[in-house]
């Protein structure tokens, strides 16, 4: 078995996750849990198992929306870099890189080479991300794997016109009082979702294929709904959710920083 | 008005004046005891001056209420004739400013905001005519307006806000109407248009003012007028060198006496100033960015209660806002101004700024930049209160992009800051740098 050579944490808004890579940069270990509000004591715990693991300090490469408090990385990069990186890695392609988080959205446009040519994140607002989900998915008392199926067991579609998540809500409420059916409901709030990430990934350009990784990736439906609408084929990683944090452990081999001496 | 008047003349030249030269030379000691920064070389020695000019300015105005004539204007009007006939001009939009840099636009949002104003008109305007309605304000007191002046070469918006203002505070408003240019020039009749639309607010001010205007006086303004805004162009051109010994942060600040003190002596002074002690550090070599790597274009208006936190991220990156479409404004008419054809020149160059041109001429103004400044990226302000800089700015990125310039469009307000995010900017900041530096 190799050993762990260099781990990357990925402190999202909604999911903190931590994977360990070998010396060739393959995924070989990974945590991910809930986001804990102590996310400075979480970070520090999972890298402590990624360091009981090694048998020694590693190297470390935080990111995402807490990446400034996860005292052992030797430095903080930004999603973009390391959704693009673990991405490229894992798919071996070029493409458009749609991350969709907790609480943002990301385009990145990535050369045949890996280089991200442009990007573009969401703002200000929830609409394009898996807060709109989760509150819909809590509206209508089911799980989100639950939410993907009955989206895609039917072809109705409701129309549902707003794109905020707080009015689309109060919109389900009165479809569903109106006697619409649940499932084609649910179908018309995955098209919302899509159609508002299909536009921010049209203005940064899109490159086929699509490339998904982040959390929503996980959504059936939201993957077969974005293709359909940017009409391009859409590639998911083994592990979507991981993606950030592989690029973080990819960061951290290729330059070799030093994990700080833990307490 | 008299011409001398003694009250005046001890409350302003004397009293407040020994003041705040008191003040300078407590800030130049501050200056030297504050702690070398990081990233930021020290800030310029001339700044203590320009804080008493500025300071200066709202204390004529504080006093000026029953003793000078009053005139309130918008930043792009032909305001060299209220000069020469003596009124105090107070710009709201510097004073909003102010506000946003002392962090108090907000609130004065509010005001506006309890009185029935939208969230979704500007933030200027807002924090205008929360000031007005409550007489609020870090600089102490704003005189009442005997004179209302609106040019609509920057916006639409200033219509309205100006009608506002002139039934608030009852005093007339005189609207210089100056048609948008689809072309490069503008065609003579435009020309014709505007001058024939000053001449009618000279009348209006004499009325005002109880006096006539000299044509002497005015070729002397307007000639001071354009040895500022030559100054000021030569100030941005020192952008050019590597390092820059200035961004366009320091720029926005020092802006502020072309916009509102164009015209008198002592800014042509100050910006002499300024400019030797720039060209000190280019001799020098001193960037404003201790570690420059990066050099970018700013456009649009700055963020002004961001404007420190937005310079310290940046430098902290080596990141240098070299230029910026928005302090190029006051500078890109020196050319057009004549100080022989007073009216008719001012016609001309009041036509012409940036936002009376469209997002083609902006598109050029910054690829020039680009070229003229070397620099590697531009930074598109989406500006949610200045809908007429902002529009265009997803097809600019693009067109820049085909150029292979990448631009960042990051979404903010210029005055309310409940419009920025921190978090969000600041990530989208460092991963341009990131993408940048790859």
């Amino acid at each position: 078995m190799s050993a762990l050579a260099a781990v990357g944490i990925d402190a999202g808004s909604t999911t903190m996750k931590a994977v360990g890579v070998d010396s060739s940069g393959a995924l070989l270990w990974s945590l991910l849990e809930e986001a804990d509000p102590r996310l400075e004591a979480q970070a520090a715990r999972m890298l402590e198992a990624a360091r009981t693991r090694a048998g020694r300090a590693l190297p470390v490469v935080a990111t995402g929306y807490g990446r400034a408090l996860v005292r052992g990385a030797g430095r903080a990069v930004t999603e973009i870099t390391c959704h693009a990186r673990g991405v490229f890695r894992a798919m071996g392609a070029g493409g458009t890189v749609v991350d969709v988080g907790g609480q943002d959205s990301k385009v990145i446009v990535l050369s045949g080479a890996g280089a991200v040519e442009s990007f573009s994140m969401n703002d200000k607002c929830a609409a394009g991300t898996g807060r709109f989900l989760e509150v819909m998915a809590g509206r209508l008392r089911m799980s989100l794997d639950r939410l993907s199926e009955e989206a895609l067991c039917t072809r109705e579609e409701a129309s549902v016109s707003s794109t905020c998540t707080v009015f689309a809500e109060s919109e389900i409420i009165s479809l569903l009082a109106r006697g619409v059916d649940v499932a084609s409901v649910v179908r018309g709030l995955h098209r919302s979702l899509v159609k508002r990430i299909a536009a921010q990934a049209r203005a940064a350009g899109v490159r086929a294929p699509l490339l998904l990784s982040g959390g929503v990736a996980r959504s059936a439906a939201v993957r077969a709904m974005l293709g359909e609408e940017l009409k391009s084929p859409v590639l998911l990683p083994e592990h979507p959710q991981l993606m950030g944090a592989y690029g973080a452990a990819l960061l951290a081999l290729a330059e070799g920083t030093r994990m700080k001496e833990q307490g | 008005m008299s011409a001398w008047d003694p009250v005046w003349h001890w409350n302003v030249n004397v009293l407040g004046a020994s003041f705040l030269r008191l003040q300078r030379l407590r800030s130049r000691r501050a200056l030297e005891r504050t702690p070398e920064h990081p990233h930021l070389a020290p800030p310029l020695e001339t700044g203590p001056r320009l804080k008493e000019l500025i300071s200066r300015h709202y204390l004529k105005g504080r006093h000026a209420e029953g003793r000078r004539p009053v005139a309130w204007v918008t930043s792009g009007a032909p305001a060299e004739f209220l000069n020469a006939l003596g009124f105090c001009i107070i710009y709201p939009e510097n004073h909003g400013a102010v506000c946003g840099i002392r962090r108090v636009a907000e609130g004065l949002c509010g005001k506006a905001e309890d009185a029935g104003w939208s969230r979704d008109v500007c933030s200027y305007a807002r924090t205008d005519i929360g000031a007005a309605l409550s007489g609020e304000t870090p600089v102490g007191k704003l005189p009442r307006p005997d004179l209302l002046l609106c040019c609509t070469n920057i916006c639409q918006t200033v219509l309205y806000w100006y009608r506002v203002l002139g039934r608030h505070f009852q005093a007339p408003v005189v609207v210089i109407d100056t048609p948008f240019l689809y072309g490069a020039e503008a065609p003579e009749h435009a020309v014709d248009y505007v001058r024939r639309q000053i001449e009618e607010a000279v009348q209006v001010a004499q009325n005002v003012a109880g006096r006539d205007l000299t044509h002497q006086r005015l070729r002397e303004v307007t000639r001071l007028s354009k040895q500022a805004i030559e100054l000021w162009g030569e100030i941005l051109s020192r952008g050019r060198a590597h390092p820059a010994p200035l961004t366009a942060f320091d720029e926005f600040i020092h802006l502020a006496p072309v916009v509102e003190m164009r015209g008198e002596a002592f800014t042509v002074d100050y910006y002499a100033a300024m400019l030797a002690a720039l060209d000190e550090r280019v001799k020098k070599g001193i960037g404003a960015v201790k570690k420059e790597r990066r050099r970018l274009v700013w456009d649009n208006l700055p963020v002004w209660a961001r404007v420190r936190w937005l310079s310290e991220k940046l430098a902290e990156r080596g990141a240098s806002l070299v230029a910026s479409t928005y302090t190029n404004a006051w500078a890109e008419l020196a050319p057009m101004v004549d100080p022989e054809k007073p009216v008719e020149s001012a016609a001309r160059v009041y036509l012409h700024p940036i936002l009376n041109r469209g997002p083609g001429h902006k598109l050029e103004v910054m690829r020039r930049m680009v070229r003229d400044f070397g620099a590697h990226g531009v930074l598109l302000h989406s500006d949610r209160s200045c809908k007429p800089y902002s529009i265009g700015q997803m097809d600019q990125r693009e067109r820049l992009a085909a150029d292979g310039v990448p631009a960042l469009l990051l979404e903010a307000d210029h005055n309310d800051p409940r419009a920025f995010s921190e978090e969000q900017t600041a990530t989208r900041l460092a991963a341009f740098l990131e993408v940048l530096e790859a």
